[in-house]
């Protein structure tokens, strides 16, 4: 009996009182910043993370149909906007945790920027405009830029931007629209940082799912993300704060 | 609705080319499995059978590479000048081949095998060659296998979706089939229309499945 109570002790030591598990539905561009804040989150209060990845319109769907989630971290302003009007979010709780920057990520190539314009390629991959911001943002940099009718037939799309990035990583095209995040780690003369001014704003939203079991916890993950120490790992990655 | 005329024409115009090139392709291969004595051979069969099992993102994801500029498919579309056959009808002519393979090979094998040793006798001793064998009476004895094998493929061709979904790139008119834009639109919250081609979808196969049952039916019958 005395080991068993032994073993009780240490277990309740271990784990700090109330440590809770919560699911969060990611975004697939936020994946590796998401992994550390996650880990840093844990350190901190003791609560787990469990981490669900997605592009944002499959996770919405997903949540509209009872998907058990706690938190959404979408990749744009508009999935967790609607998720307050459905009633599917908590009132009050939406904020931007993130600001994307568009990358023109061209391995092989001299300088992106310069084989854009110089339209020197056959392929450019983006992500899908109408699903995916950094999608709409490619879209929106083109028009800005006065290419996007002479650059649409060689247009090839991803259904995320991580499919974007796959398509120049095995090679299939020259060049590709996709966030700074997933290509920061590389040299940096094998992207282009597109200016921001070219686009309208990447937000990325948070919102507190009303259907959250552990309401607390999250709310508390959410105000880690507006933390000082939240904010640096975010922008370590390569994204923007409010 | 006519924004979608361009994807249902491909999804059907990707099926119809997979069917032909698999009634080529698997012919010889099922008519070799059915006659040969080799012990191997059902490795062969295997590797066939293969597709069935596998994820279609393993096969997605071979293609990805071997098609791009790294692999022989880029080196093919070199000859016109291209740098990789993804994102190309003929990218997933080539995936479609590939995973509806054991779909064609496995009913024409049957039909093969159903013939008989005795049947093909008899034209060997009666001098038949064996060009002559396979044209004159394994074709024709074979046609339910052909029939069954060519809606199957069909039908699953235009069910296809993991390995186009990895190689397509989504290009309308070019690699944008029906799954994938089901796909989309229910990514999009389009649900309208993922309803319609959804709905489409089921009647389709629903009809092609009854269809080859009535004309199995028959055909046992007609023995």
């Amino acid at each position: 009996m005395r080991p068993l109570i032994a073993l009780a002790l240490l277990a309740s030591t271990a784990l700090p009182a109330g440590a809770a598990t919560i699911t969060a539905a990611f975004a697939a561009n936020f994946t590796a910043p998401a992994e550390a804040l996650a880990e840093a989150f844990a350190a901190e209060t003791g609560h787990e993370i469990r981490l669900s990845f997605g592009a944002t319109g499959g996770l919405y769907t997903q949540i509209a149909q009872g998907a058990p989630f706690d938190l959404f971290l979408a990749a744009d302003d508009v999935r967790p906007a609607l998720a307050i009007a459905e009633g599917l979010g908590v009132e009050g709780s939406v904020f931007t945790y993130a600001i994307g920057r568009l990358a023109l990520y061209a391995p092989e190539a001299e300088a992106a920027d310069e084989t854009l314009l110089s339209s020197s390629f056959t392929r450019l991959a983006v992500a899908d405009p109408q699903a995916a911001p950094y999608g709409r943002a490619a879209v929106e940099t083109l028009a800005a830029l006065g290419l996007g009718e002479a650059l649409a037939d060689r247009l090839v799309t991803g259904q995320t931007i991580a499919q974007a990035l796959q398509f120049v990583k095995t090679g299939n095209a020259e060049l590709g629209f996709v966030a700074l995040s997933q290509v920061i780690a590389e040299p940096s003369a094998t992207y282009w940082l597109v200016p921001d001014t070219l686009h309208s704003p990447i937000r990325q939203d948070a919102v507190l799912l009303s259907d959250s079991a552990e309401p607390e916890a999250a709310s508390q993950f959410l105000a880690f993300l507006r933390s000082d120490a939240g904010r640096a790992i975010i922008e370590a990655f390569g994204y923007g704060v409010d | 609705m006519t924004e979608l005329w361009p994807t249902i024409w491909l999804t059907l115009r990707l099926a119809g080319v997979t069917t032909l090139a698999l009634i080529v392709i698997g012919t010889p291969i099922a008519w070799w499995l059915a006659r040969s004595r080799m012990a191997y051979k059902e490795l062969v069969a295997a590797l066939v059978a293969l597709p069935l099992v596998l994820p279609p993102t393993v096969l997605g994801f071979y293609l990805l590479i071997a098609l791009g500029p790294s692999g022989p498919g880029g080196w093919i579309a070199g000859l016109w000048g291209g740098r990789t056959l993804a994102f190309s009808f003929t990218g997933l002519v080539i995936g479609s081949v590939l995973s509806s393979l054991p779909f064609m090979v496995q009913p024409l094998r049957i039909a093969f095998e159903a013939i008989g040793e005795e049947t093909l006798e008899v034209a060997r001793t009666l001098g038949a060659k064996p060009h002559q064998i396979l044209l004159r009476i394994g074709l024709p004895l074979a046609l339910p296998g052909f029939a069954a094998g060519s809606v199957l493929t069909f039908a699953h061709t235009v069910g296809e979706f993991g390995v186009v979904l990895m190689l397509g790139g989504n290009i309308t008119g070019e690699t944008r089939v029906l799954s994938v834009a089901i796909y989309d639109y229910v990514e999009r919250l389009q649900w309208t229309e993922a309803h319609l081609i959804a709905l489409g979808m089921v009647v389709f196969s629903f009809l092609v499945v009854s269809l080859t049952m009535l004309a199995n039916r028959r055909v046992v019958r007609a023995w």
